[in-house]
């Protein structure tokens, strides 16, 4: 019989691997993995205030992380200095005050490492819930203007001429990555969790031909990679976060490996039709 | 500032023209304190052919982005016909190799569309067999191409094309020029071309307007080659180099008909 706290763990788990791979995929081909560095390193900040504000700690998490994304957001077209210089002033801003703020008061309980490598104990049956909730909304918005996603992505001035509301659905990725990032750190932990964004589809990338491939490979692999780590990490006693992080790189290496040998193989078959077209010309 | 989307032809200025289709008047862009365009006025009418030439930071790029909408002038107005149809084939379009994405999946971006009509698209652009290609895998000239095909798809009323030309061999550039101007009188469309490369405009543009942040001069080809304004800014390369175009032209026609290779 699986203990419930297992059970909710690997559920949710599961529901962040399948938005993860979408999601993901777009953090990827927008590079936006400083972006979510940035949200998960400011997220103790948004911890500690909800807690000094008496909120519950997730719901602040959610706040937070949302309303820095749509400061990023807004910040996206200022030009004077790169934005992975931007976005590393914010994360560890954000971050260095929290720890700041957590200093001053002490009669705030809070398990640091819990929130820095994540605890999979602390997946409530609300946290769940909300993971449930971020699936939905994420997978009809998705379906609907997938098209619109990826063209934007692709490129932004085209697909504004071509009628897509880039700003407005650009915001959108933003508060789903927010949001999946919020809700994937009670697991993996705030050093961690982009991982779980960026990975999956990483090692899905060299098997897809079309960008909708890539994404729900990137789905498999991340919801196979959270079945195996928190079994193991059930089974012989390690981390549960690092566990599914680290079973997520192992297929992105096997991934990588596997690909190169069979590209390896197949332009040794091409090689002598190659010469032999040479010779005839 | 004012971007009018609706209403008729906001000035009389295009008396001269029976039917506007693109009509900028005085327009004034600043960007980061710098002025980028100044004064401009253009005007593009119903199945016209209008070729804006200008050296690297005139502001090319700029007007053509003014045109579409995607940026407000600081001064004057910037108008177009409601209901226009407009498509679009960007100057760059950065590929990041992470995106695997095939043609006509690129094609499909541009709208919904049954898969027959994107044969059909790249076949008028002169591809053929490599809707399954990834974009990433097209040469230059193929990606101009397929940039094309995806414009041509939505049948627009207005085709703009920035630097069409670029990255593209000499004998692909007067292929893709020529296309061009197949498309414009087979489907009546007008066409804003911009293009930094005085060494080739094509010889079907109705107006060459030569921009430097301002209007320089424009008119026929033949009467800008002979502007002094053109002459002081470009020297006098360009208007040699028109001949050659129709010389070369008539070239390929000629030896197409005697069924030899050209070279």
């Amino acid at each position: 019989m699986i203990e419930p706290f297992l059970l909710r763990a690997l559920l949710a788990g599961l529901g962040i691997a399948l938005v993860a791979g979408p999601l993901g995929a777009f953090v990827v081909w927008r590079r936006l993995a400083i972006f979510g560095e940035a949200l998960a390193h400011s997220a103790l900040l948004g911890v500690v205030l909800a807690l000094l504000l008496a909120l519950d700690p997730t719901l602040g998490l959610l706040l937070f992380a949302a309303l820095l994304a749509c400061a990023l957001w807004a910040l996206e077209d200022q030009r004077l200095l790169p934005t992975d210089t931007i976005l590393s002033t914010l994360a560890h801003g954000a971050l260095a005050l929290g720890l700041v703020v957590l200093s001053f008061v002490d009669w705030l309980r809070l398990d640091l490492m819990a929130y820095l490598f994540g605890d999979i104990l602390a997946v409530s049956e609300r946290d769940l819930l909300l993971v449930v909730a971020l699936l939905a909304v994420v997978s009809a918005v998705l379906a609907r203007h997938w098209r619109a996603l990826v063209s934007l992505t692709i490129e932004p001035d085209l697909a504004r001429v071509e009628g897509v509301p880039v700003r407005r659905l650009r915001l959108v990725l933003d508060l789903f990555i927010a949001g999946t990032i919020a809700l994937g750190m009670k697991l993996v932990g705030i050093v961690l969790v982009v991982s779980l964004l960026v990975v999956p589809v990483a090692a899905a990338r060299p098997w897809a031909r079309t960008p909708e491939q890539m994404a729900l490979f990137g789905s498999l692999v991340g919801a196979l990679a959270t079945l195996i780590g928190l079994t193991l990490s059930a089974a012989v006693d390690i981390p549960s976060g690092p566990a599914i992080v680290v079973t997520a790189v192992f297929s992105f290496l096997a991934s990588s490996g596997m690909h190169r040998v069979l590209e390896r193989r197949g332009s040794g078959r091409a090689r002598p039709s190659l010469a032999r077209r040479g010779g005839a010309r | 500032m004012q971007v009018q989307a609706t209403g008729p032809s906001p000035t009389s200025a295009a008396a001269g023209l029976a039917d506007p289709i693109v009509e900028l008047s005085g327009v004034t862009v600043e960007l980061d304190d710098r002025t980028i365009l100044e004064d401009v006025d253009l005007v593009v009418g119903t199945g016209e052919l209008v070729t804006v030439i200008g050296p690297n930071g005139a502001g090319k790029t700029t007007l053509v982005k003014t045109v579409l909408g995607l940026l407000a002038p600081t001064a004057g107005s910037a108008w177009i016909r409601p209901g226009v149809r407009i498509g679009y084939a960007p100057q760059h379009l950065p590929l990041d190799r992470s995106i695997p994405i095939d043609v006509a999946g690129f094609l499909a971006l541009g709208g919904a569309r049954p898969h027959s009509e994107f044969a059909a698209a790249l076949a008028e652009v002169g591809l053929h067999g490599i809707e399954r290609r990834q974009m990433a895998a097209l040469s230059g000239g193929e990606l101009r191409r397929v940039l094309l095909a995806r414009a041509l798809l939505r049948r627009p009323d207005l085709l703009v094309l920035d630097e069409p030309l670029s990255g593209v061999d000499v004998t692909g550039q007067l292929e893709l020029y020529e296309l061009i101007g197949d498309i414009r009188s087979r489907r009546g469309c007008a066409v804003l071309l911009v293009s930094h490369d005085l060494h080739l405009v094509m010889a079907t543009t109705d107006r060459v307007v030569c921009l430097d942040r301002h209007v320089c001069c424009s008119g026929t080809p033949e009467t800008v080659a002979r502007d002094p304004r053109f002459l002081n800014l470009f020297g006098d390369r360009f208007g040699t180099l028109v001949a050659l175009y129709h010389h070369h032209h008539v070239c390929r026609h000629d030896a197409a008909a005697r069924g030899e290779l050209g070279p």
